[in-house]
């Protein structure tokens, strides 16, 4: 290499230095903007009634108090809606098998129209919601499921997406261990459950994790559906609060920040599963 | 290998069908039916009050003058919206490939956290950040000098406010898409772009920008489709107000169907509002087969 072409090169890479720090100080600038109303939240909700609308405005709070926590488990019904929510979480985690089976289904065996069946389920997903939202009431209501658990959780049980995931990598899965397990004797089923379902456990993962935020922040069916206050999650809860409580904005902080602070936690821990998961649906 | 058991793949895919059935399928059929029915809630509490009236539902909802503005806000939000979350999420992503290191993959989480969080939630606090009197934005902007800004209460100011939030949303999503895609492009081409002498901005412009051409397409009809349907924003912010200025069509929808209880009225207006999307879809992807013969 020239000496001529080496200054040249360390000088790009020189200039490459500064660009990156450049970029890495215009991320930061923005990506402190993106957390802002978080921080504000998490801050504002340790605040007394007063100071919260103390103008100029207090980043720190002056007295620490956990009274807006408090008062969302005396003054509203935050229990509840808590079991509520953990509840329809819990009952989501069938879809997911349901979904899981359905992309076995799909993937590893050959029957009449399954190609077919196969391009209906994903071309559910181009129908929008506002064309099924008021017929799905209606049969719901017809089966007189309104106002129920089973009517809020029922409706999202299937995800199209999800299918086509599932689908995807377990069609990679080798045949031969499939076939092995067969000739051991065991049943179909079986060996869904003690073969495949471990087999698969990263498209599990994401799915799992993907599944606990939706249905942690399931919000417009449990609205529809629940009439009853008994149904209310905590995201309809937090909407009745902002109603109730228009002005008291510390009470309203902390209700946010318990519903919001949780998943922010999942998601920093389980973040890489999250992000990868992209990668896994193919989108190059 | 494929499938001992006759009856297994059915017993594996058939919940999902049922389910399926009832709840995707059968749905449009019940939404197509009611469209051309006076259905309501005496209607819901017996169906012999049902009356069918043919294609009234259409004529009137087309003639109805809040489904219009309806209609003319989601164009605002689309129109102004869809570029915005486009370049920011491009731009974004194209920030945090460049650095190619552990401090820059932190950004990937700050910028998606918004994606995750619940839209109540999210509302609460924005409402907050906004309020003209004690929020945060408004305090900020009399202390470097500015006037107060009517964030909620001005028709116009108001859609800016919602689709500010609904941009800090959803940045992360097509972030992520559009960093995978950065991530499939083989090094091998910016190594020769260098050999010959490339700059940055040449190696962004030439090799970059024209590899990613089908993510940008992905991410554009997603997005649009996205907007088109705007609904969480104005609904738990806004309840459409003021004066109808935040009102989308979906929202209308929503209002006339759960709120009114206008179930035939509000199905004819979702089908109105679902020919517009695909006919937008359609006409986006003849726009960008068109570009690629070219």
């Amino acid at each position: 290499m020239s000496k001529q072409a080496r200054t040249a090169q360390s000088s790009a890479s020189k200039s490459d230095r500064v660009q990156k720090w450049i970029i890495g100080l215009i991320l930061t600038v923005f990506g402190v903007a993106m957390i802002l109303p978080f921080l504000w939240m998490i801050l504002s909700s340790f605040k007394t009634e007063a100071e919260i609308k103390q103008i100029p405005p207090t980043l720190w709070p002056e007295t620490f108090t956990f009274d807006s926590f408090q008062k969302l488990f005396t003054e509203m019904d935050f229990t509840t809606y808590l079991v509520n929510t953990l509840l329809i979480t819990l009952f989501s985690f069938v879809g997911l098998l349901l979904n899981a089976m359905a992309g076995f289904g799909f993937a590893k065996y050959r029957f009449k129209g399954r190609d077919k069946l196969f391009l209906l389920v994903l071309a559910t997903m181009m129908i929008p919601g506002q064309v099924t939202m008021i017929p799905v009431y209606l049969i719901l209501n017809s089966m007189h499921l309104t106002n129920t658990m089973l009517g809020i959780v029922l409706p999202g049980f299937i995800s199209a997406f999800g299918i086509f995931l599932f689908r995807q990598f377990m069609s990679a899965l080798p045949d031969e261990i499939l076939e092995a397990t067969r000739l051991d004797g065991a049943g179909e089923y079986g060996m869904f459950l003690r073969i495949v379902l471990p087999m698969s456990k990263p498209i599990l993962a994401v799915q799992a994790i993907l599944t606990f935020i939706s249905g942690w922040n399931s919000f417009l069916w449990p609205l529809i559906i629940a009439n009853d206050e008994k149904l209310y999650t905590l995201s309809v809860g937090l909407q009745l609060l902002k109603g109730q409580h228009g002005t008291d904005y510390a009470l309203q902080m902390a209700g946010a920040a318990f519903m919001v602070v949780p998943i922010m936690i999942i998601f920093v821990f389980f973040q890489k599963h999250i992000i990868e998961n992209y990668n896994i649906s193919g989108m190059k | 290998m494929k499938g001992t058991s006759k009856a297994a793949p059915y017993i594996f895919i058939g919940p999902t069908l049922l389910l399926l059935a009832v709840f995707s399928l059968l749905p449009i059929l019940v939404a197509v039916y009611i469209s051309l029915t006076d259905m309501d809630l005496a209607g819901l509490a017996d169906y012999s009050n049902i009356k069918f009236i043919g294609l009234k539902n259409y004529a009137d909802v087309l003639g109805d003058p809040v489904f219009l503005v309806a209609l003319r806000n989601t164009l605002f939000y689309v129109v102004i919206g869809v570029p915005l979350v486009i370049i920011c999420s491009l731009g974004v992503a194209l920030m945090i490939n460049f650095g190619r290191n552990r401090a820059f993959k932190v950004f990937r989480v700050v910028y998606y956290l918004p994606s995750v969080t619940n839209v109540v939630a999210v509302a609460v606090v924005w409402s907050y950040l906004y309020n003209p009197g004690v929020g945060l934005f408004n305090y900020i902007l009399t202390s470097l000098g500015f006037d107060k800004v009517p964030w909620l209460t001005d028709p116009t100011i108001a859609k800016l406010s919602l689709i500010l939030l609904a941009l800090w949303r959803g940045i992360g999503l097509n972030m992520i898409i559009f960093i995978a895609a950065l991530q499939g492009i083989s090094r091998s081409y910016y190594e020769a772009a260098q050999l010959d002498g490339a700059s940055n901005w040449q190696q962004l412009t030439r090799i970059t920008i024209p590899m990613l051409r089908y993510a940008i397409v992905f991410v554009s009809i997603t997005t649009m489709i996205g907007w088109l349907q705007f609904f969480e924003e104005p609904f738990v912010m806004t309840q459409g107000g003021p004066l109808n200025g935040t009102v989308s069509a979906s929202l209308f929808i929503y209002q006339n169907g759960f709120q009114f209880s206008n179930f035939g009225y509000a199905a004819a207006g979702s089908f109105v509002l679902f020919f517009i999307i695909i006919a937008v879809t359609l006409l986006q992807l003849r726009l960008q087969r068109k570009q690629a013969e070219e």
